[in-house]
């Protein structure tokens, strides 16, 4: 029996804004426990939840983004269960009328893993989502030794909800899903969407069935993964736990089970009883909410998105796919390059030079993109110095290395260095025919036609030259002299 | 006359003409409170020394300066107890003001005193409150009415020149009627919510009582208006509310609603309503049958879209964060379990499981949907009406006062005598009562209460309308014979 497995994402994503969804308290993480609260994110009695507009607007922004339905009215209902986190012992979130409807997350080559972008089954495929909502996140526990305390720091921070459809066929679209939508959610400045910082998290919904059956398997929920590899991980093993399962003949069970990253392995956390009851209704403490209002100033603030940059880069700088998707891959990156190639005669090798010296240099020193000490003009001067022929490449790659350590502009360290090179045919043909007449031995093997006795006169020049002089003038006015 | 027995506007003309200080008529105050409140327990607590503070730095030039104005124990007012008469809070204390309160303190008025009230408002007689009875000034052994009994008795008692309660279904307007006081309920979103502590969100809506209706104006004027803490509340323009007052009622349409006038209703009110209704007519308002056929249904729909609301806005109580908190609890469950079965009372748990149950998957369409389809008919009934006349008058309450004890085996008895006044909540609109005669049960006297229903945000004109009658009647200057 082939068992094939189909895999669902819900998304938690923290926006970015500067206070918390219902309230004026700062979104700030790392203040002591309990520092931002207030009656009303606290649940005291007869505070009430005002709406913070712009969550609003990012989630309407991330939905636009990922080619979403934005319906003209939403609205907000209360989650009803009781938990210590949960101030008001109901979430305030979006049951029926949520801000954004379907829309996908287009997966491209190179969000897969790396050992995976070879093989790739369906390039080019589009993960439709659900729906996305906005909701308020829940506090956080503290478990002392014979007690437990409460953090409300988090409570009421908005948290969007990122549902996709249950059309993810293995853990390498997992990775490459989250890998596309964490990049836009970036894009968009609605979050950083970290996952080991907890600014993106995710529910894996999982099961396997017997190919050509139409019906979902037995759906098990898996939590508590923090990183994007972590849930590729977690997938790869529950698959093949319930594989084995059913090959041995056993019964899945509805559950919810926990990964483990060090052990490598699911644990289970609880057996889904009957499904809870969360009596759903609108909250009256909150008008319905017309997107029209604001659809104008989030159109405004779409930015161009990965996918389309790595599409511009290709056609209006010539870069090949790899790079292009390289250099799309970080917003920062990005517009590094964009405004590098700008000024660039040729773009391509401002490319290579970002991909190959740039990135290492970089990761050596341990820096981003932000702080890169060569400016993109910068880089520019140099890409074309060695474009027009003043220096050399691998002069190039000394006149790199001093410009990242200094941050001195390319012409100074060429100057400063002298290492321009000399193209003047006069100087160059007076310092070949001064080598010429030093070398009678290579000439005459050269003559006698053994060709690379060229090389030991070419040498002569670039001595007598100080290493100044262009190699491919001073090749080709040897070859000329010697054929005389 | 003592000062206790003045009204708002006359104590504040002394207050302002400085014939009178407002740390004397706070001591003045609370000299009759502590004269007559034993007999009537109308207070939950006060804080004279926190009143005299405010008092100290009182402007007596603002619209309420230096007058104090007692709080329905369910507002919260910044380091006074607020225990909405429930064990659950008991011994908290409010850590901000309410809106109310500080529109309150902008006027110049100082919050003085905690009303009692049924437990988290849910009664109509103030005999759910955990921390004893209120009595009813005009026959200790009856009831006041209720859910904010206590300020509607510390003002027919002059414990208070006027007291801020809350309504939901009636909770104003029914103490006011069977107090022999002036009660109203502004439109939905006329007054901010913040700080009150929530029974059911889309009902309450927070009102004043007063000696006339003139005080009621002053009030309103104070404490409307749009805030930004509360979503719900409208961006209205707030208008003098006393710039009618005195007007007379010609061409004024009144609406009679035949729904209203029904088998059931005690005789002696039935008929000082009608004499009332002549009295207008008398007073140059013209008279107009209207109907509201939804009605019927008003109580029905009530207790499933209030007590729905209600078991989300209690949930919080749960003695994590503040409250009372169970002893020695084995585990969560049992935390949560033992702290609202310790915490709550009868009737509160009542209306919690039963909106639990009509928000129950299975149940909701079939209650909470169909509730909320009935609310927009009852609306429409109204807004048709309106078309045809400017305020509706009818009876607050079926009855009076009823014997304290009477009712509280019996809930769904004790649901009617909300009867009048529960639609006008479903439908968002203003009402107020006022007194408009006495029946004679036992050989006492017991106020009957005239309601005026009015169009969303026309407090004006139904104040004015209030107005016209209380100014040609006797009926507000009696006072209750205490001793
Ligand atoms: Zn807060």
């Amino acid at each position: 029996m082939s068992l094939i497995p189909t895999i669902g994402l819900e998304v938690h994503v923290q926006l970015k804004t500067r206070s918390k969804m219902f309230c004026a308290c700062p979104v700030e993480y790392g203040a002591g426990p309990n520092a931002h609260t207030c009656p009303v994110c606290l649940g005291y009695p007869g505070a009430l939840p005002v709406m913070n507009e712009e969550a609003l607007k990012m989630s309407a922004l991330t939905g636009l983004m990922l080619g979403c339905a934005i319906p003209e009215v939403c609205k907000f209902d209360r989650k009803n269960y009781f938990y210590p986190d949960m101030p008001k012992n109901y979430q305030i979130t979006q049951f029926d009328a949520p801000i954004c409807q379907g829309g996908a997350v287009p997966l491209h080559d190179f969000a897969y893993p790396k050992d995976a972008q070879k093989s790739i089954a369906h390039p080019g495929k589009k993960v439709r989502l659900t729906r996305i909502h906005l909701e308020e996140d829940v506090a956080k526990s503290q478990h002392f030794e014979t007690s437990t305390g409460i953090d409300f720091n988090r409570a009421g921070t908005p948290l969007m909800e990122i549902v996709s459809e249950p059309e993810i066929d293995t853990p390498e679209e997992a990775f490459a899903y989250l890998t596309a939508l964490q990049q836009i959610l970036v894009y968009g400045g609605v979050s950083d969407a970290d996952m080991e910082r907890g600014q993106m998290r995710c529910d894996c919904n999982v099961s396997v069935r017997p190919e050509g059956q139409a019906e979902l398997g037995v759906k098990i929920e898996i939590k508590n993964m923090n990183s994007i590899s972590g849930v590729r991980r977690a997938l790869a093993y529950e698959i093949e736990r319930q594989t084995a399962a059913l090959q041995r003949g056993e019964t899945l069970i509805q559950s919810t089970r926990r990964w483990d990253d060090d052990a490598g392995q699911t644990f289970q956390m609880r057996v889904k009883e009957s499904s809870h009851d969360y009596r759903y209704f609108p909250d009256p403490d909150l008008l319905p909410v017309k997107t029209s209002v604001f659809m104008d100033e989030v159109r405004a603030r779409r930015p161009e998105l990965p996918a389309e940059k790595r599409e511009r880069f290709v056609t209006q700088f010539g870069c090949t796919d790899y790079d292009a998707s390289v250099l799309a891959s970080d917003q920062a990156l990005a517009e590094y390059f964009d405004a590098a190639a700008k000024g660039a005669t040729k773009p391509k090798s401002v490319a290579n030079w970002i991909i190959n010296d740039l990135l290492s240099a970089l990761a050596a020193a341990g820096k981003i993109i932000a702080d890169c000490p060569i400016s993109a003009h910068a880089l520019d001067e140099l890409v074309n110095l060695i474009e027009a022929g003043t220096i050399s490449s691998s002069q190039g790659k000394t006149v790199f290395a001093e410009m990242f350590a200094s941050g001195k502009p390319a012409a100074q360290i060429v100057e400063e260095k002298g290492l321009k090179q000399v193209s003047d045919l006069g100087a160059i043909e007076a310092l070949c025919d001064q080598a010429i007449a030093a070398s009678a031995k290579a000439v005459a093997e050269y003559k006698a036609g053994k060709a690379q006795a060229i090389n030991s006169i070419k040498g002569q020049v670039m001595k007598l030259s100080q290493g100044k002089a262009n190699p491919v003038v001073v090749s080709e006015i040897l070859t000329r002299k010697l054929a005389e | 006359m003592e000062l206790p027995a003045l009204s708002l506007a006359d104590v504040q003309a002394r207050l302002r003409a400085k014939e009178v200080s407002p740390a004397e008529v706070l001591r003045a105050l609370d000299a009759r409170i502590g004269q007559v409140d034993p007999q009537i327990h109308g207070y939950l607590s006060r804080d004279l020394d926190a009143a005299l503070a405010c008092a100290e730095k009182a402007d007596v030039s603002l619209p309420l300066g230096g007058v104090p104005i007692a709080i329905k124990d369910v507002i919260n007012v910044n380091g006074e107890p607020c225990t909405a008469a429930s064990k659950i809070l008991q011994g908290y204390r409010a850590n901000y003001d309410a809106t109310v309160i500080r529109k309150l303190r902008a006027a110049g008025a100082i919050p003085f005193g905690r009303c009692n009230l049924d437990e988290f408002a849910m009664g109509s007689s103030t005999e759910n409150s955990a921390f004893g009875h209120t009595r009813n000034p005009w026959d200790t052994s009856r009831i006041p009415g209720g859910s904010s009994g206590g300020s509607a008795a510390v003002v027919a008692a002059n414990e208070a020149f006027a007291a801020l309660g809350s309504d939901t279904g009636g909770s104003i307007r029914q103490p006011a009627a069977l107090c022999g006081i002036v009660g109203l309920k502004p439109t939905y979103g006329r007054v901010s919510r913040f700080g009150l502590i929530a029974f059911a969100s889309s009902l309450d809506q927070i009102g004043p009582f007063t000696k006339t209706v003139r005080d009621a104006a002053l009030v309103l004027n104070a404490i409307a208006g749009r805030d930004p803490q509360d979503s719900t509340s409208l961006d209205e323009p707030v208008p003098d509310h006393t710039a009618l007052l005195g007007r007379d009622l010609h061409g004024v349409r009144l609406g009679m609603p035949r729904e209203y006038f029904i088998e059931g209703l005690d005789p002696q009110v039935d008929a000082a309503v009608r004499a009332a209704v002549k009295h207008y007519e008398s007073l140059g308002a013209e008279i107009v049958e209207v109907s509201l056929p939804n009605t019927e249904h008003a109580v029905g729909v009530y207790y499933i879209i209030a007590t729905a609301e209600a078991s989300a806005n209690l949930a919080r109580f749960d003695g994590v964060r503040y409250g009372h908190r169970a002893a020695d609890a084995t585990g969560l469950l049992d935390h949560y379990g033992r702290t609202r079965e310790e915490g709550f009372g009868p009737e509160v748990k009542r209306r919690i499981i039963l909106g639990t149950y009509v928000l129950s998957s299975g149940y909701y369409d079939a209650f909470y949907l169909r509730a909320q389809k009935v609310r927009t008919l009852i609306r429409r009934d109204f807004s048709e009406a309106f078309e045809k006349v400017d305020a509706i008058i009818c009876p607050t309450s079926p009855e009076v006062a009823f014997k304290a004890g009477d009712r509280s085996d019996d809930p769904l008895k004790m649901y009617l005598a909300d009867i009048f006044t529960i639609a006008t909540n479903l439908a968002g609109i203003p009402g107020l009562s006022i007194p408009c005669g006495f029946a004679e049960v036992d050989g006492r006297k017991l106020p009957i209460g005239l309601q005026l229903l009015g169009k969303p945000f026309q407090e004006s004109q139904l104040l004015q309308i209030a107005h016209a009658y209380e100014q040609s009647t006797d009926w507000h200057k009696a006072r209750p014979a205490l001793v």
